[in-house]
């Protein structure tokens, strides 16, 4: 079959600048037809490109999981999009303001047809830097939107100071350290930042390992003008964290999926973003896992490489998450 | 696997666009394409006319003797088999989600969740769904409407001041169907499953089991059967009985190491046409599960059949595929 058309999500707080970021992606000479698929119609600059109207209806699966909502308004204009295929290149879905992300990325998964069809590229969150750490104590959405990135495009920079930038930007890492972050004004980033990130193919997790597993050096921050580590301010978000645990050396993979799947089944509601790469006792391979909520995806990868050190590193971000729990569960398996 | 053949008794046509749907006005076979045109086989000349200029056929219908088509651009359009087209109606641009037409003129339509009706002389009503819909079928008698939304299906009389009827069960239904006698109202699933109503009592009825969602469900020609696609094989539930399926185990014919995408029972016998992922298609005996192949493409790629209908006369058969490919088969 040929190539899955990759899809873009773009996430943000009302006023952080979504659509200011969409005009920027369709108007830049790329050669590049789209599907947009958006909520309301209006300040979009569209010419070449296909606009979509959509209706963020949530739908609940049948299937005894409680936290699996997928948007069943993206299912059916997907179906619809597929019938002229070949006329555009990639989609972007993007969402309100005030939208969670975990069911636009769990349509890309859950729903067959559409994970046939289409892949779920990456969920790219436009932040607004002045009003940030202001939604983020008032908006859930806001922080959940923070929490899912796996691009967040902090915005309007122009209009914080270095301190107000660095308490944001700490703020941000608290949340999700592990998401590409950009400073910019007017959304002004190259395409590449923000499109074609691969960052839910297990495959291109290979490739873009340091940015998958390792949390954003917030201490080379060039902001930081002293130079050194202690400009930046730790910060400690209440509800939403990021866990990542390291064993160094090989895990039994006759505990760690069952685990991995039972902790994922029970506490799916709590998890909004999993990932890791394992090392598996007598297995020359990598596993690579991804996940949304209770919604898991892992296969094995590439063999280590000679020297590589074998090491297994998982990434939970959630909210409440239990930290005791994960690192007993984890530690448990070790080979 | 089918060792008889009416490969040769095909004529394929490139149609070069998604294959949407096929109908036959009178003798005039034609398809309506993703690519915003219908395709005329016109004395066996084919013959393109534009009807969505820039816009995809989402969805297409046959309506007595013309074809209707809905597009992404917000237009439900009637063609005859001469190729002269009347607009039925034009949304501010939203998608054309749902259509049905019976063989008295009516036609339905849906986009979004407001649902139109336009009976046979020209009067259309309007009905708002709970949430959008995906699915519509005309009832066999009455001037009734069913529609499949999230949490169940609807019945509408367009034209009575009766309340809609609502058939509820947890989850989002796609296509619906009412059996030829009228007692029974099924939904295809999200979840894999089909949904089925008995309208008297709107006693509930669920088959599941599917591999996958399905798309395509046919009645027999005496409606007695309900051929589904969605497995690796075409599931054929039984509704003779008054309990329609309960308690009795389907039948399955054709089955294949590929899903079935696509059904159309023949409008006379209990052959069943059934159109696979691959781009196969099989005619399957119910009786004796004897199958003839009916296309088998060169090569292995992944072309589902996303249309197969029969001539009234069941004398001839349409297919299209994803992919654009199509053809006729004439039966010998």
């Amino acid at each position: 079959m040929a190539e899955k058309i990759p899809v873009t999500v773009l996430t943000g707080y009302l006023g952080a600048g979504k659509t200011t970021l969409l005009n920027r992606i369709l108007s830049e000479p790329h050669g590049k037809k789209f599907a947009v698929i958006v909520n309301e119609f209006g300040e979009i600059g569209i010419d070449n490109d296909l606009v979509v109207g959509a209706d963020e209806e949530i739908f609940e699966m049948n299937n005894g999981c409680i936290c699996c909502t997928v948007r069943g308004d993206l299912i059916r204009i997907i179906e619809g999009l597929m019938k002229r295929k070949g006329k555009f290149d990639a989609i972007i879905v993007e969402t309100t303001g005030l939208a969670d992300p975990a069911p636009v990325a769990q349509t890309f998964f859950v729903d067959a047809d559409v994970a046939a069809a289409v892949r779920l590229d990456a969920v790219v969150t436009v932040a607004d830097a002045k009003w940030l750490s202001q939604c983020l104590k008032d908006a859930p959405e806001a922080k959940n939107q923070i929490a899912f990135a796996d691009v967040i495009l902090l915005n309007k920079t122009d209009l914080v100071g270095s301190e107000e930038l660095h308490e944001v930007k700490a703020r941000i890492g608290a949340i999700n350290p592990y998401a590409k972050l950009h400073e910019t004004i007017n959304c002004g980033v190259p395409l590449d930042a923000v499109l074609g990130r691969g960052a839910f193919n297990l495959d291109r997790i290979l490739e873009i390992e340091p940015e998958f597993l390792e949390a954003e050096e917030y201490e080379h921050d060039h902001h930081d003008h002293d130079g050194h580590k202690h400009g930046l301010k730790h910060f400690h978000d209440e509800e939403v964290q990021s866990i990542a645990l390291t064993i160094d050396g090989d895990v039994d993979s006759q505990k760690f999926l069952p685990w991995l799947n039972q902790y994922v089944q029970t506490e799916g509601p709590s998890i909004l973003r999993a990932k890791g790469i394992v090392a598996f006792k007598n297995e020359p391979k990598r596993f690579a896992f991804q996940g949304v909520h209770m919604i898991l995806e892992g296969d094995l990868q590439r063999d280590w490489k000679p020297g590589e050190p074998r090491r297994s590193r998982i990434v939970f971000i959630g909210r409440k998450l239990k930290e005791g729990d994960i690192r007993r569960g984890f530690l448990a398996c070790a080979a | 696997m089918a060792e008889n053949s009416l490969a040769a008794n095909v004529k394929p046509i490139a149609a070069g666009a998604h294959v949407t749907a096929a109908a036959f006005l009178g003798d005039v076979p034609l398809f309506a394409l993703g690519d915003g045109t219908a395709l005329l086989l016109d004395a066996g000349n084919e013959k393109r006319i534009v009807l969505h200029p820039d816009a995809a056929i989402l969805v297409a219908a046959r309506a007595d003797k013309r074809l209707i088509t809905g597009g992404d651009d917000g237009r439900i359009l009637a063609m005859n088999a001469g190729g002269s087209v009347e607009e039925i109606f034009h949304t501010d641009g939203a998608w054309i989600d749902a259509l049905a037409g019976r063989d008295d003129g009516s036609i339905a339509w849906s986009s979004g969740r407001e649902v139109g009706a336009r009976d046979p002389q020209g009067a259309i009503k309007h009905f708002s769904a709970p949430s959008s819909v995906r699915g519509l079928a005309y009832t066999p008698k009455g001037y009734r409407l069913a529609v499949a939304h999230y949490n169940g299906a609807t019945l509408w009389f367009p034209n009575a001041a009766a309340p809609p009827e609502v058939f509820a069960w947890k989850g989002a239904h796609l296509d619906v169907t009412v059996s030829p006698d009228g007692r029974f109202l099924v939904t295809s699933m999200q979840e894999n499953a089909l949904h089925g109503w008995r309208i008297a009592d709107q006693q509930d009825m669920r088959m599941s089991g599917y591999p996958a969602k399905t798309r395509s469900f046919s009645w027999s020609g005496d409606g007695h059967w309900l051929a589904t696609s969605g497995a690796e094989a075409c599931i054929v539930w039984s509704f003779k009985d008054k309990d329609g399926p309960m308690k009795k185990a389907p039948r399955e014919c054709g089955a294949r190491r590929a899903r079935v995408s696509r059904v159309a029972f023949h409008p006379k016998a209990l052959v069943i046409a059934v159109g696979y992922e691959d781009g196969w298609i099989l005619l399957c005996r119910l009786t004796d599960g004897a199958e003839i192949l009916v296309r088998k493409p060169q090569s292995e790629a992944h072309d589902p059949v996303s249309t197969l209908v029969w001539a009234d006369d069941g004398r001839r058969l349409l297919f299209g595929t994803v992919e654009g490919n199509a053809g006729v088969l004439a039966m010998p």
